[in-house]
């Protein structure tokens, strides 16, 4: 079954996030007061065939390990959910 | 004899003629190789110049690591071979594993396109054994992704095991601990932001980077000789 996957990279705690910093910066100046923790990251999706979610996890996981992110300086956070396969009802 | 250098150019590698160049007014011969093909054989030491490698989607040097070539360019570091990456380069082997650390987006999200200070910090590397711990050389930088970045712990092991190569003398870019070259701990593959090919004549407004490519083509004549397996070893 195909499942939806959203995979959001995002840098380590501790690690420099200059573009997010840069938008704390400049939200103030345009009044929005009592912005903080601001993060800039990617979001990758796509859609996967796995025998269930388990494995479909699993699968991610291991992308995002070989590829999607640098663990050096970066973390991902994985989401997935079955694709409706309209199935008519 | 003169050193047979592979220089490593990937779609969107835009250094390799520069480097070749600067690799043969100094005396070596400078042998172009694709990012298709799949031997390194014949070349003494291989350098991944600057550029940007499969347009540094995802991340700069992500894709480049899955290039054929790179399996033999792993294999001859592994058996001790001199290389070389030079920005672009150098993202590309941090991101192959060959290098510790990582490199980043500039800290204030400027490219930084200028000529800097840099002090040799070791001089147990191939591209740094011929010069003077302490030196001074004045190289041009420019990139967008050179803010050097480990763990602390990291860190603390390339500081303590000589790997820090090169470092700014006034950070430009936010790296950790100023850092500008790294070297793995056998000493034999190098990366550094800098590009050495730029400051090889006066005319260009320095010739430093030249010493650092003599250094590195010592080595590869000594690595062609069997001589330079014994020096990395003897770390």
């Amino acid at each position: 079954m195909e499942f939806s996957c959203h995979v959001e990279v995002r840098g380590l705690e501790g690690i420099a996030d200059p573009a997010g910093r840069t938008i704390e910066r400049a939200l103030p100046a345009l009044g929005f007061d009592g912005v903080s923790s601001v993060h800039v990251g990617k979001v990758i999706s796509f859609v996967l065939e796995a025998d269930d979610e388990a494995s479909c996890r699993e699968m991610v996981s291991e992308m995002c390990e070989r590829l999607l992110a640098n663990p050096v300086i970066e973390r991902a956070e994985v989401e997935v959910a079955p694709l409706a396969t309209g199935a008519a009802g | 004899m003169s050193a047979t250098v592979g220089v490593v150019y990937f779609p969107g590698t835009n250094c390799e003629h520069d480097v070749a160049g600067a690799i043969e007014r100094l005396g070596g011969t400078a042998r172009l190789l694709f990012h298709t093909e799949e031997t390194v054989k014949g070349c003494d030491a291989l350098v991944v110049p600057g550029g940007f490698a499969h347009g540094d989607y995802l991340r700069p040097g992500a894709i480049a690591r899955f290039s054929p070539i790179m399996g033999p360019l792993a294999r001859f570091a592994a058996e001790g071979g001199p290389v070389l990456g030079i920005c672009n380069g150098f993202q590309v082997l941090t991101e192959a594993g060959l290098l510790p650390g990582a490199l980043m987006r500039n800290d204030g999200l400027r490219f930084i396109c200028t000529t800097v200070t840099c002090t040799i910090e070791s001089t147990s590397s191939v591209l740094t054994g011929g010069l003077a711990t302490g030196s001074t050389l004045r190289l041009p930088i420019n990139h967008y992704e050179g803010n050097y970045t480990c763990s602390p712990e990291q860190l603390a092991a390339i500081e303590r095991e000589g790997q820090v190569v090169l470092r700014y003398r006034d950070n430009p870019n936010g790296s950790t601990g100023a850092i500008a070259g790294v070297a793995n701990l056998a000493g034999n593959v190098v990366g550094l932001m800098p590009h050495p090919e730029r400051a090889s004549d006066e005319l260009l407004g320095s010739a430093d980077g030249n010493l650092l490519l003599s250094s590195f083509l010592d080595a590869a004549a000594r690595y062609a000789s069997g001589q330079l397996a014994q020096g990395v070893a003897a770390r």
